[in-house]
């Protein structure tokens, strides 16, 4: 059993696994408590099971607990709280954003991601900076509504 | 995986040599657990909380309605809330005829121990079955609240009202909390089908937009979902689906998966499992895992579903009869007479439900009961599942819902608590099944295929004349519990037989004025792979057939499709929507297609299952020739759904009915071979992105004095035909087979319809 040393949420974490490929996502969610990040397909199809690491979007179902050693990660329980969510996920929360809610994981941490590197993205820039991030419900416009709310801007 | 050493670390696991394990695997004998039962510590557990005490009846007050001594209330809900927004709307809903704050609620949902059986959530009656009868409870509840309170002050009841937990005198305001009144007391009231309801323009919670409980913690991290459920002593397992529909294990050998510890292998007869602590572990031993099945070809190949429907429905074999369901003057004679008659047909595909999470389930199955932790829509029916598979009376099971991924139907919910019940049995703990991607849009059970065809006239007076729909139709076996389950199939357990389709013959025909009119359907024994009911069962692709072709007719009379509907269509709550979508739209008068050539408009209407929600689309297009690419620019929607709970609970929903069914339309078809699903993954299985979502504009129009109906489905009946007819009044091209891919497209294009 190895340990894999990486920072989630602020804090040093050892993660323990006999296997180095073993997928980040099921040392967060069986290991760490932290099932934010969900299982949608485990192909890197999905986004359901993304990540921040080192401030990208990464699907965590296609990072190794080896590739993780080192790296910063943020779950989407490190981006805020539900008395103190964080801008994308306030936004999420005003225009009730969820419907069953599995992809919501994936939506938010892929909007901070965007945002990080565009301040203020056109819709369309929203629309593709998502595309591969899939929802079944039909969220999707809320789900742009509060992307452009988080960014300061209202749906045109 | 020969670890003996983990007997100590654990006692739960305990291993058995791999070459022990490899002889059990040759036998052929019913079940074979590669290790030893855990009973000893399955005893130690506590016993589940099977019998609470309470009512359970739907008839009675206490079977939904608790209050407690500390003025709080608990509403038991057989009806589920599958991201549909129930769990804002029935607390609304209760707390406004009850007299009680919202805050002081809370729900509980689908928990076979404490909620009445309310049926499934299924076919948009969540509120307007399930919540209405929550809602009489309590109006009972009330009524019987005001005549305690009438009794101990001595005052007639028409002198006494409630408000915020209390009853209060009208004249000295004097209150009295429900809490004192009951004194810890149960109702032990049946349900007054005649206690009044609240006059709608007192409503201060129905009708408002409050925020769902739910959406905060699904979008910090927090919220429960069935796949994040953990049970103490819990293992990991992934059951083996065979590499052909109908397939049977002939070999399995475990040398790849020997190096990995702490892995069991279950097998009752060609049902397979594999189980381990880890569940990276469980995964890995799944797919390395080496079996070798029998190869049958049982499919037809989803590029031969249609001719198998036209063939099959003249074959006494695969016949299950013909029926006419609707007739009206002489459609037949009708037509021959008319100058013109115009024919068409219709195609929708199997799909699968295609949630966005793999099913998961927990079951424990215990020597003194069982529980089950499930997603399903219908927890209750489950439970009779669970007990029949098990062979256990049904006071022995419990089912305990927890939310899962969208669930649109009956998708892979009830399998993978069967899967995990059969195995838990086998190994005497608690098991997980999480089913794979593969697993999900491969086994799923799909929505069924669907033919129309379609024949009409229209009069010298450019009106529609006479009317023929001709279907063909899996049917759905009479009386069917429930869907078989793969996994009790597998393992050679007895389980009722059949198809389980939903109601697929509704709204075959058109609501407008046809004086004859003939609907009939051929049905079909069988369905191509496992059918289930799907969102808005059937009625998705009857109305686009219908709608589709009530433009094909306007078209060829050289009409405007709007005023050729409105002419034949009397019902004003129809008539409104319609109008409405009018207005959202500046829809001008003149027939299709228009003259740009890339930019269309086309319309759609359903009154659903002719007596439930009202729904008008009008879809706004470009078409791009050369890719044959469809540009969804708008979608506007008028919806009635008699009186709205939760105006954005409601909108959310018609929002998602709209933008999954445009998924449908455009890109979903579950292809199969002769052996299995090769649409597996989501390239092979694409669905709606968010570069497509176009411009959305939905009126709900409210009906507060009406009873509330489903919104659920409706709105997705609504979609296809209007997106059909938006393509051909762009660009003159009609798509009659779904989806509405660029190369039908492209044909279309060519020759006129594809």
């Amino acid at each position: 059993m190895a340990v894999y040393h990486c920072s989630i949420n602020g804090q040093n974490r050892q993660i323990e696994s006999a296997d180095p490929d073993q997928p980040l996502l099921y040392a967060l969610r069986n290991d760490l408590a932290l099932t934010g990040a969900k299982f949608g397909c485990g192909l890197g199809q999905c986004g359901a099971c993304s990540v921040l690491v080192d401030g990208e979007a990464i699907r965590s179902c296609q990072i190794s607990v080896s590739q993780a050693v080192g790296k910063t990660i943020t779950t989407l329980e490190g981006l805020g709280t539900i008395d103190n969510p964080h801008p994308v996920q306030a936004a999420f929360i005003t225009d009730q954003a969820a419907q069953c809610g599995y992809c919501a994981n994936g939506m938010v941490i892929n909007a901070v991601a965007l945002l990080m590197r565009n301040l203020k993205p056109s819709l369309d820039e929203i629309k593709q900076a998502l595309a591969n991030n899939l929802c079944r419900c039909g969220t999707h416009d809320r789900i742009l509504r509060a992307v452009m709310r988080a960014s300061g801007q209202v749906m045109p | 995986m020969t670890k003996t050493t983990d007997q100590n670390a654990d006692p739960t696991m305990i291993c058995v040599p791999a070459l022990n394990r490899r002889d059990l695997l040759r036998a052929t004998s019913a079940l074979i657990v590669a290790f030893a039962s855990g009973a000893t510590q399955a005893q130690q557990r506590d016993t589940p909380h099977l019998k609470p005490g309470k009512s359970l009846k739907t008839d009675e007050v206490d079977g939904f309605i608790a209050l407690a001594p500390d003025g709080s209330a608990t509403i038991y809900c057989g009806k589920v809330d599958l991201g549909t927004g129930l769990r804002i709307a029935i607390p609304q809903m209760a707390a406004e005829e009850l007299g009680l704050p919202l805050e002081a609620i809370t729900l509980i949902e689908g928990d076979t121990a404490l909620t009445p059986d309310q049926g499934p959530t299924a076919g948009s009656s969540g509120i307007m079955r399930g919540g209405v009868q929550i809602r009489q409870a309590a109006a009972t509840a009330r009524e019987a609240l005001i005549g305690m309170a009438a009794q101990q002050w001595g005052k007639p009841r028409t002198e006494l009202s409630v408000d915020d937990g209390h009853v209060i005198a009208n004249d000295t305001k004097e209150r009295l909390a429900f809490s004192a009144l009951l004194s810890g007391k149960p109702f032990a009231l049946k349900i007054d089908e005649k206690a009044p309801l609240k006059n709608p323009a007192a409503y201060s919670l129905v009708g408002k937009p409050l925020p769902r409980p739910d959406i905060a913690a699904k979008v910090t991290g927090q919220h429960p979902y069935m796949h994040d459920v953990k049970i103490d002593g819990m293992l990991h397992a992934r059951v083996i689906r065979p590499q052909a529909v109908g397939a049977s294990i002939t070999a399995i050998d475990d040398t790849a998966i020997r190096a990995l510890s702490d892995v069991k292998i279950v097998r009752i007869k060609n049902f397979l499992a594999v189980v381990s602590r880890n569940e990276w572990t469980a995964i890995r031993a799944a797919k390395e895992l080496k079996v070798v099945w029998s190869d049958p070809a049982n499919l037809i190949g989803h590029d031969k579903v249609k001719s198998w429907m036209l063939a099959a429905a003249s074959d006494a074999r695969q016949s299950a009869g013909k029926e006419v369901l609707t007739q009206k003057g002489d459609s037949a004679k009708t037509l021959i007479d008319s100058k013109q008659v115009l024919s068409a047909s219709y195609y929708w595909p199997l799909q699968s439900h295609a949630s966005m999470g793999p099913s998961c389930g927990i079951a424990d199955v215990r020597p003194d009961g069982v529980t089950i932790w499930s997603a399903s829509q219908a927890t209750h029916r489950l439970r009779g599942i669970c007990a029949r598979i098990l062979g256990l009376p049904l006071d022995q099971v419990r089912v305990i819902y927890r939310d899962g991924s969208g669930c649109y139907g009956t998708n892979g919910h009830d399998d993978v608590c069967a899967d995990a019940a059969l195995i838990s049995k086998a190994i005497g703990q608690p098991v997980r099944v999480q089913w794979s991607r593969e697993d999900e849009l491969g086994w799923d059970p799909k929505g069924p295929p669907q033919l129309l065809a379609m024949r009409g006239a229209v009069n010298g007076e450019g009106k529609l004349a006479a009317w023929e729909t001709e279907m063909w139709l899996p049917k759905a076996t009479a009386s069917l519990p429930n869907i078989p389950l793969l996994g009790p199939e597998a393992a050679g357990i007895d389980q009722p037989q059949g198809l389980s389709t939903g109601l697929i013959s509704q709204n075959a025909h058109p609501p407008y004025a046809h004086p004859h009119l003939t609907v009939r359907v051929n049905w079909l024994k069988d369905s191509p792979l496992r059918p289930s009911n799907i969102r808005a069962p059937g009625k998705i692709a009857n109305s686009f057939a219908v709608e589709s072709f009530i433009d094909e007719l306007a078209a060829s009379a050289q009409r405007d499709s709007l005023e050729f509907r409105l002419e034949g269509l009397t019902d004003p709550r129809g008539l409104a929507v319609c109008q409405k979508v009018a207005e959202l739209m500046r829809w001008q008068a003149r027939p299709s297609p228009a003259k740009s050539g890339s930019l269309g408009r086309g319309f759609s209407y359903v009154h659903y299952k002719f007596n439930e929600t009202y729904v008008a689309i009008g879809i706004e297009v470009e078409i791009k020739r050369r890719e044959g690419a469809i540009v969804v620019k708008r979608i506007v929607c008028a919806h009635d759904c008699g009186l709205v709970i939760n105006p954005d609970a409601t909108r959310q929903q018609v929002e998602g009915n709209i933008l999954q069914t445009l998924s449908r339309t455009l890109y979903e078809e579950t292809q199969f071979d002769t052996a299995k699903v090769t649409s597996v993954d989501w390239q092979s299985y694409p669905l709606l992105t968010f570069p497509d979502v176009p411009e959305l504009v939905i009126a709900l129009l409210d009906q507060p004095h009406l009873p509330p109906l489903g919104a659920g489905e409706a709105a997705c009946a609504a979609v296809p035909a209007a997106l059909a007819n938006a393509v051909f009044d762009a660009c003159g091209a009609r798509l009659r087979n779904v989806p509405f891919t660029p190369d039908r497209v492209k044909v279309a294009l060519a020759r006129g319809y594809a």
